[in-house]
């Protein structure tokens, strides 16, 4: 019988329903060790398969294991620039944790909760030494700090580029900084990360609209940037274009998360900005993006926090951890119901959500089974706040002002494996080129195109002087 | 950091910046518009570009004090530094010569319509204007929007400064007297821009408004400044501001605009709002 994955030591369901701190509190170093010792040190080492950015998986935990919590985050950042972010948000039990050996008896290895382990211990017995700046290979910008453009940047520095970030917000990390919420991934983790790309000679430019304050054709003609990475996100939100839509107490996630977390409106009014809860708050969808929505709206007072969503549990795309904590905390699940319409008063504001209930028919393209109205099941759920979480597309702002650049037809900027687009010197990777993915396969797109830039600009320089 | 070059007092409640930004006043044209945070506490709120002067590399903001962040950054004075400055951002005013153009501006409107009126003026358009405000001393811009228009007619609702009355008043008198409108711009309270449009409406003439939703990134991110024009949903800050005023559900505009009174109201009362620091 083989031994059994060490728990991660959490904040109780009861106490964390009504604060933004942490939920998981992370391994102890003893507890990390008796975790590491589970790993087999397989020679195929089949985790690394999982791994979208190649981490020498077996390696680092061996490390951890013989008490070399420095060599085991220097390891991890020989192949990831953001560590302490992806220990706790890659939804690991579909990518390096189902491939381990493991896993087949239900008991990989913790491999997500030993990086965040190991990337904490560097956070905060960081040595200081940094590599010194090699002379500069060439200028390479990048639009968007979010995951593809920082790793994109983090490695084009440690090339030997210079490189400058341009975000439009007013700080970087994308999605990380304004989507994810602070009990989830605290802020201060992702600005450690930050400060540690700036160590290593990256310029971050916020309040910097590519489109709007500059073009990206002017960056490569005016500015004399040899390249141009593009890592713009998913940004815009969808909704689903149901009557009541516009009602006061209706939000986008996108629109809620980023009040809550980018301006911190749960410490409003010492902060500016508001933001609208309500005690009754439905949230339609059932992704990451809607359990962050719902769990946040219960820590700003909503008494009953209901996740409306048209299918059934097996297909809900969330990590699973992020469902069992919302469970934990006491969100309700109303499944395979769909929204049909929003009803308010007579000033403006929502007053409940008309859903109907569904069922599942034959598989759709996506292999997943139709959900399919039953008619005249329509209910309504008395609410004050209404949160679409069922999507975003990508933000169409670099597209709409850069002749040449080719689209598909969702608006996703097309690139091939490497991030080459349509367009000379211009790449492109991330959630603006595969529609709304993750953190993990967002810094694998900026990795393969920080290579393809350095192959493209390297060649290029060659062909000019030869 | 976007350092104040100049501050004036245009009335006690509505201040002017002269704000060093050197990359916005290089790219800006009338009609678009900058969101700024004053400091780490502060929220985004947008003001828009009332001039800009790209030698020097300045943007010059109008704001009215209405609430914690525009009466805090009414405290800021030359010298002083506002954190971020974000912009351009919004579609341009579409510039050409049609003929005669009517610009409207209430209130706090005057500033952003200044520009655009300019423009107009620059492109060989006779440009008839019409400002008004509560009362004289909210009255703002009269010299700067006179010395590009053909004619510049004024109203008070108190009648003191110009005919009291309402902007729609000369704009009716124009239309009577047979004027070939071929535009009007009108940018004001929503109220008022609903105003103008249902005066026009009858005459088809072409009415631009610009829109002032609740915004918060500016950047079509976050959905919140959705407007329904012609019955469909539009992001003020990308598609807009301006848009047809005759196909804007201004009605659902006002509505939205008050989504936080409440808030509003606590924040001022709390007195813990940043503005009371
Ligand atoms: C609420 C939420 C929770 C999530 N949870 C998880 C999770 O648990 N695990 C996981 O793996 N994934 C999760 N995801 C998905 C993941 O965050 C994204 O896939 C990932 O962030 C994509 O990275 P990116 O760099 O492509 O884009 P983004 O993170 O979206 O960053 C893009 C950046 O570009 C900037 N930008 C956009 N346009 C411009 C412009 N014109 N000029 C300059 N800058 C611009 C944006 O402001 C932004 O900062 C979540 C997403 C959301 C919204
Ligand atoms: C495109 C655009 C251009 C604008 N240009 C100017 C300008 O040149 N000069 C000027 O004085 N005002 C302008 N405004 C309005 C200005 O942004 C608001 O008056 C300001 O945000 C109010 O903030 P507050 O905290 O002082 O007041 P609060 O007490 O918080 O709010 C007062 C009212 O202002 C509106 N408001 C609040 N927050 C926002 C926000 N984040 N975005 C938009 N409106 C908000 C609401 O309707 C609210 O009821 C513009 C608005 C838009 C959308
Ligand atoms: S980066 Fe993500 S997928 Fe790769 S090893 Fe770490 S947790 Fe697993
Ligand atoms: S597959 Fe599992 S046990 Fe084998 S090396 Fe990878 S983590 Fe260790
Ligand atoms: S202000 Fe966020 S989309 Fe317009
Ligand atoms: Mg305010």
């Amino acid at each position: 019988m083989p031994s059994l994955r060490h728990k991660m030591p959490e904040q109780s369901a009861e106490k964390r329903r009504s604060n933004f701190s942490e939920v998981a509190l992370g391994y102890t170093a003893d507890t990390a060790q008796a975790e590491a010792s589970r790993c087999l040190q397989c020679k195929t080492s089949p985790c690394r398969q999982g791994c979208p950015v190649e981490v020498n998986i077996p390696a680092f935990i061996k490390h951890i294991k013989d008490g070399q919590m420095d060599a085991a985050i220097q390891e991890i950042k020989h192949k990831n620039n953001l560590p302490a972010v992806c220990g706790r948000v890659c939804p690991q039990e579909n990518q390096c944790e189902k491939h381990c050996v493991l896993a087949k008896r239900g008991q990989s290895v913790a491999i997500g909760r030993l990086e965040r382990f190991a990337a904490d211990h560097g956070q905060t017995h960081d040595n200081g030494a940094h590599p010194a700046l090699k002379e500069s290979l060439g200028k390479v910008a990048v639009i968007g700090a979010g995951p593809a453009g920082l790793t994109a940047a983090g490695d084009l520095a440690g090339l030997g580029y210079q490189v400058t970030v341009y975000e439009a917000l007013h700080a970087p990390g994308g999605v990380l900084i304004y989507g994810i919420p602070e009990f989830r991934l605290p802020k201060d983790i992702v600005r450690k990360e930050i400060d540690s790309l700036k160590q290593k000679g990256v310029t971050i430019e916020v309040n910097a609209i590519a489109g709007k304050t500059f073009t990206i054709d002017e960056l490569i003609s005016e500015q004399g940037f040899d390249a141009v990475f593009i890592g713009t996100g998913a940004g815009l939100p969808h909704f689903m274009d149901i009557p009541g839509e516009n009602l006061n107490g209706v939000y986008s996630a996108n629109e809620f998360l980023t009040r809550v977390n980018l301006m911190k409106a749960y410490q409003f009014p010492a902060t500016a900005t508001p933001v609208h809860v309500g005690k009754n708050v439905a949230v339609v969808g059932a992704g990451n993006v809607a359990m962050d929505a719902a769990r946040t709206s219960l820590r700003l007072g909503a008494e009953n926090v209901y996740i409306v969503y048209r299918r059934s549990e097996d297909e809900i795309p969330a990590r699973s951890e992020e469902l069992e904590h919302a469970k934990e905390e006491g969100i309700q699940f109303h499944l395979l119901t769909a929204p049909v319409k929003i009803n308010g008063n007579d000033k403006n504001w929502v007053t409940s959500l008309e859903c109907i209930r569904m069922q599942l028919g034959e598989p759709d393209q996506s292999g997943r089974r139709r959900p399919l109205p039953l008619e005249g099941s329509n209910f309504e759920l008395p609410v004050d706040t209404v949160i679409m979480a069922i999507g975003q597309g990508p933000n169409p702002l670099v597209q709409q002002t850069t002749p040449g650049l080719a689209v598909n037809k969702h608006g996703n900027i097309t690139a091939d494996e490497a991030g080459f687009t349509s367009k000379e010197g211009v790449f492109a990777g991330g959630d603006i080129v595969t529609g709304a993915a993750t953190v993990i396969l967002a810094m694998g797109a900026g990795k393969k195109a920080a290579a393809a830039i350095h192959d493209y600009v390297q060649g290029k320089k060659a062909r000019n002087h030869g | 950091m976007y350092p104040i070059l100049e501050k004036r007092e245009l009335s006690p409640s509505v201040k002017l910046f002269v704000v060093q930004a050197p990359a916005i006043a290089k790219k800006c044209q009338p009609g678009q518009f900058i969101i700024l945070r004053m400091d780490e506490a502060g929220e985004r709120i947008p003001l828009t570009i009332a001039d800009f002067n790209r030698q020097k590399g300045t943007i010059t903001l109008i704001f009215q004090e209405v609430g914690c962040s525009t009466r805090h950054l009414g405290r800021l004075g030359a010298g002083d530094s506002i954190l971020d400055v974000a912009g351009p951002l919004g579609q341009a005013t579409h510039i050409e010569k049609f003929g005669t153009v009517v610009c409207i501006g209430g209130g706090i409107g005057v500033a952003p319509v200044y520009p655009i009126a300019r423009a107009y003026h620059e492109a060989g358009n006779k440009v008839i204007s019409i400002i008004g405000a509560r009362n004289a001393e909210l009255l703002i811009m009269e010299d700067e929007m006179r010395q590009v228009s053909e004619s510049l007619h004024i109203t008070t609702d108190d009648g003191s400064k110009g005919r009291k009355g309402l902007v729609i008043d000369p704009l009716k008198e124009l239309i009577a007297a047979g004027e070939d409108i071929r535009l009007v711009m009108a940018i004001g309270p929503v109220i008022m821009m609903k105003s103008v449009a249902e005066v026009t409406r009858p005459h088809s003439i072409k009415t631009l408004v610009s829109l002032n939703p609740i915004m918060v990134d500016g950047t079509g991110m976050c959905g919140g400044c959705r407007v329904s024009v012609a019955n469909k949903n539009k992001f003020a800050c990308v598609d807009g501001p301006e848009f047809d005023g005759h196909e804007v559900d201004f009605v659902g505009l006002m509505a939205r605009q008050r989504m936080y009174h409440e808030a509003e109201r606590i924040e001022r009362e709390a007195g813990s709002c940043s503005c009371h620091h």
